[in-house]
């Protein structure tokens, strides 16, 4: 699948309609959730997490054209460091979430160091096999991980008295729950929109359409590639950290195979290379399987399905489709 | 049991693990190494190889031996034609692109695996195997069916390294490997080698499939760890290279064994899998070089 060729980039710097929009949808998602029933209301603030993990995938995927298999392990680096720490050493949530980012920094720059040596079909392989090895060691460490069982994190504790009848909100209560998805959403949205507007995330862009003429123009491409999957795998740590702690709970699920499938599902539905395209690929396949499990289980079938029609015949997905034919503008 | 048994164990167990090891991964290697392509769906045509043994070989009750012979036929022959169809269907229209042909390969890692778990159900099913003797060690009594499991895949990648090396076919699959559009000016049908080849691929995985099941039930998700082992045993091997890749299998399937029996086989499968890193960190340019896209 090849990538887009340069549509963004050529657009002018001081253009503002990309921010105005990016900042739109986070204000959009801000008054959504006064006007969203229960149910969706959950849904959104689980959609608006993995959208950010989705987001951390894509930066890799869609802006550096590395196509990792095994992302799910910097997902569960969070989830297990924030988790576990939570659970264990019973750190507040605040210093829960940096422990979960710092373990999927220090584990993106190990494995970076080890997989960027590779290239192309050879570091998905390597990227999987990572990724399988972290899924096993939360299997072999079953006495502390509990396994596929996993662990309820209970963060009662974390209340904040509002003086409601309904008393006092905790981490988990919903309006929290959604407001602080929201913020990492949106975080993470800010981080990627500046990233790729700046001078190194043109870097990037150029590494993934010629690496060989990057070099030749003497930009050190390990290092830009080394960044580049370490934000990824940290915006990935941050999405697991935060789930861990707003779902309170912690399992080996997560660092499956499964778990690194879909964050490329989801940036191929939405466009790989585009920023919002996480966010709609997400959304759309998180209620596509959610509206079709009424009438059937098999929710695989419509991954592997959309999987095999998207790289037939739609491989620059939603957003990329829509900004080679109408918004050329769109980052 | 003292340490020799327990070797001698591990030893059989590694031996059997090995060559059916060898089987799948030759498959995949041969798949990768002139279609160069990364087959992820690889793990279900082994996953359907067991289930359609199950299902042929009920078709014959009572007796065990004609019914497995039966599914050892016609499992790799349904699993051959499915394959070939996905790759007319799919990798095909996909111009062998190797990054759109690995999400296709998931997708279709994930119809399978549905299907198989619509239909079958996620139990898992034993087949009966063939033949009941046990072989009496001083220590422990030995399954006599793995000698079978033994004897039958080296039969098979004996066939295999025939058919690549020694006929016809093979050298036209060897052209097509070797040079793909000179293969083609000289009048070689590429797109029917491709088809072909991966067919036999699949076919591979579904023989060492049917040949697991009266070891290993029949279950929908038994797919994954032989393709993640296979991956490492092509990688180890280095691609396209039958030799490599059937003493890699063995090195991993022995290691597998012996780790298994002293250790968990949780940490054999991690220390496997960590392998593969080690052998990139060593030899940088990668085992995968030559298809470096």
């Amino acid at each position: 699948m090849s990538a887009p060729a340069l549509p963004a980039f050529a657009s002018r710097h001081d253009d503002r309609r990309p921010l105005w929009l990016h900042l739109g949808v986070i204000a959009a998602l801000f008054a959504l959730q006064f006007l969203l029933p229960a149910y969706d209301h959950t849904n959104m603030s689980r959609i608006m997490i993995l959208a950010s993990y989705a987001m951390g995938y894509n930066l890799l995927l869609g802006y550096t054209g590395l196509m990792s298999l095994g992302h799910a392990m910097f997902f569960a680096a969070g989830l297990y460091g924030a988790g576990l720490s939570a659970y264990y050493l019973g750190f507040d949530p605040l210093s829960a979430f940096v422990v979960g980012l710092l373990t999927g920094l220090a584990l993106s720059l190990v494995v970076g160091m080890i997989a960027l040596r590779t290239s192309g079909v050879s570091f998905m392989i390597v990227t999987l096999m990572f990724a399988q090895a972290c899924f096993l060691l939360t299997l072999y460490f079953n006495e502390i991980t509990q396994g596929d069982q996993g662990i309820v994190i209970d963060l009662s504790a974390w209340s904040w008295d509002t003086g409601s009848e309904e008393g006092p909100l905790t981490l988990v209560s919903p309006p929290i729950r959604y407001n602080l998805a929201l913020l990492l959403f949106a975080i993470s949205l800010l981080v990627s929109l500046f990233l790729v507007r700046s001078r190194i995330g043109r870097v990037l862009v150029a590494i993934r359409e010629n690496e060989a003429r990057t070099v030749m123009l003497g930009y050190h491409s390990f290092r830009y590639k080394l960044g580049s999957l370490a934000l990824s795998g940290t915006l990935s740590a941050a999405a697991g950290a935060t789930y861990a702690l707003l779902f309170s709970y912690v399992g080996s699920t997560f660092a499956g195979i499964q778990y690194s499938i879909l964050p490329l599902l989801w940036v191929l539905l939405g466009g790989q290379g585009t920023i919002l395209g996480p966010l709609l690929g997400t959304a759309l396949m998180y209620y596509l399987i959610d509206f079709s499990s009424e009438y059937t289980s098999s929710y695989m079938l419509i991954v592997g399905v959309a999987l095999v029609l998207l790289v037939l015949w739609f491989p620059k997905g939603i957003l990329g489709t829509l900004r080679q034919k109408w918004l050329p503008w769109l980052p | 049991m003292s340490l020799g048994p327990h070797l001698l164990l591990a030893f059989l167990e590694g031996t059997a693990a090995a060559f059916v090891l060898a089987l799948t991964a030759l498959g995949l290697s041969l798949v990768f190494g002139v279609m160069r392509i990364v087959n992820v769906a690889h793990g279900e045509f082994f996953m359907l190889g067991a289930v359609l043994a199950y299902g042929f070989s009920s078709l014959v009750p009572g007796i065990p031996a004609l019914g497995f012979l039966l599914a050892l036929v016609l499992s790799p022959l349904v699993v051959g034609a499915i394959a070939w169809s996905a790759d007319r269907l799919v990798l095909a229209r996909l111009n062998y692109n190797p990054e759109a042909t690995i999400v296709a390969t998931i997708g279709m890692l994930y119809i399978i695996q549905q299907l198989v778990l619509t239909f079958y159900g996620p139990d898992a099913h034993p087949v009966e195997p063939p033949i009941s003797f046990r072989i009496q060690f001083p220590w422990f009594g030995y399954s006599g069916y793995k000698l079978v499991v033994v004897a039958a895949s080296a039969a098979l990648l004996l066939l295999t390294w025939f058919l690549l090396m020694r006929t016809r076919i093979g050298l036209v699959m060897r052209a097509t490997q070797f040079d793909r559009e000179t293969a083609q000016n000289f009048g070689i049908p590429v797109a029917r080698v491709y088809s072909m080849i991966f067919a036999l691929g699949a076919m591979l995985a579904a023989v060492a499939g049917v040949l697991i099941v009266p070891i290993q039930q029949a279950h929908y998700l038994m797919g994954l760890d032989p393709l993640l082992l296979s991956f490492i045993t092509v990688i180890i091997g280095g691609l396209g290279s039958l030799r490599g890749t059937v003493i890699a299998a063995f090195v991993i399937g022995l290691s597998d064994g012996m780790i298994s029996v002293f250790f968990s086989g949780t940490l054999s499968k991690i220390i496997a899998t960590l392998l593969v890193a080690l052998v990139l960190v060593f030899r940088p340019e990668g085992l995968f070089a030559r298809s470096a896209r």
